[in-house]
């Protein structure tokens, strides 16, 4: 994945507006490029080539279907470890090597590891918690998601 | 909710995006073997069931200039956590919003947000902002800052239904 910035030119106001419509998604429907381009002034073609280019040059990191993991029936949750500054690279490792976390981040908090696991069921997220909690020593605490909102995030135009 | 296996090879096949021609869809069925409207159906009522949520695009925030982020959170009264964290959620800024269970005494916040910014300073900025939405309703707030990835490996559906190890 792109890490770096795209140049100030890289994007136009089309690109910009694109980018925004992408993320609400598009109609499951024979042409949706052609449908997406009559409900913004663009032919099939300029969509389909300005989506290609925003892939191309990495200001899109994906385009296509998402997939909610809870309604495949399976599990969520974010979890997070105070975890001491000496052991901090072998919980690392200890954590990373359990197949359900899918990201760990370090954050500069008190609660210095926070990761994701995923599951294909509720029991296996405990499963893999407290797994990671007797391996380590180290409380789990689990944030499972209560509500989520409307992802409301827009590129300025 | 369970997927047969046609609905599991029609995830697995977009896995890595939906095809840039102008039948998608008829490009997918394609490649497994399905004529264009039984993939529109199934795509359809698997977006209708909840299981797809929508056929997006998700952008690069680095790419796009908002290499800063931070995890905002926020210890909110209860009988108001649903009213704002919606407003919260809207912001433009913002590209997560969740209510989560507190861990008290450890944690005491239960609404989480991230923000993005180009900048630190401009994430302060934004979580003024918030702050000022949520008003008295906040009893105390906090942002982590990211310092190291230390594991990123996209979800990944398995070709075959399965049990999770533990």
């Amino acid at each position: 994945m792109r890490h770096a910035p795209l140049p100030p030119d890289a994007l136009d106001a089309t690109d910009r507006a694109l980018i925004n419509r992408l993320q609400d998604g598009v109609a499951i429907v024979a042409s949706p490029y052609a449908a997406l381009g009559d409900e913004m002034g663009l032919s099939e073609d300029e969509v389909l080539s300005r989506i290609e280019r925003l892939r191309g040059i990495g200001a899109l990191t994906r385009f296509g279907p998402f997939i909610d993991a809870a309604a495949l029936g399976g599990a969520f949750c974010l979890c997070a470890m105070q975890v001491p500054d000496e052991r901090f690279d072998a919980v690392v490792t200890l954590v990373n090597a359990h197949d359900e976390v899918a990201h760990n981040y370090q954050r500069i908090h008190r609660l210095n590891m926070w990761f994701v696991l995923a599951c294909e069921t509720e029991a296996g997220i405990t499963r893999a918690a407290d797994a990671i909690e007797a391996e380590s020593g180290i409380t789990v605490h689990r944030f499972p998601k209560l509500k989520e909102f409307f992802i409301g995030f827009r590129v300025s135009a | 909710m369970k997927l047969d296996e046609t609905d599991r090879r029609i995830l697995t096949a977009t896995q890595g995006g939906l095809p840039l021609a102008p039948r998608p869809f008829a490009v997918v069925g394609s490649w497994i073997g399905l004529d264009e409207d039984e993939v529109l159906a199934r795509v359809a009522a698997m977006q209708d069931r909840g299981v797809i949520r929508r056929v997006a695009a998700a952008p690069n925030h680095y790419a796009l200039g908002l290499s800063m982020n931070g995890m905002s959170v926020w210890d909110l009264a209860d009988d108001m956590a649903e009213t704002l964290g919606a407003r919260v959620g809207a912001l433009a800024f913002v590209s997560h919003c969740y209510l989560r269970p507190r861990a008290l005494p450890d944690w005491p916040y239960n609404l989480f947000a991230m923000i993005h910014g180009r900048s630190r300073d401009e994430v302060e900025g934004h979580r003024a902002e918030i702050a000022a939405i949520l008003g008295a309703a906040c009893r105390q707030s906090d942002v982590l800052y990211s310092k190291r990835i230390l594991k990123k490996t996209g979800m990944r559906l398995r070709k075959e239904a399965s049990r999770c190890s533990a």
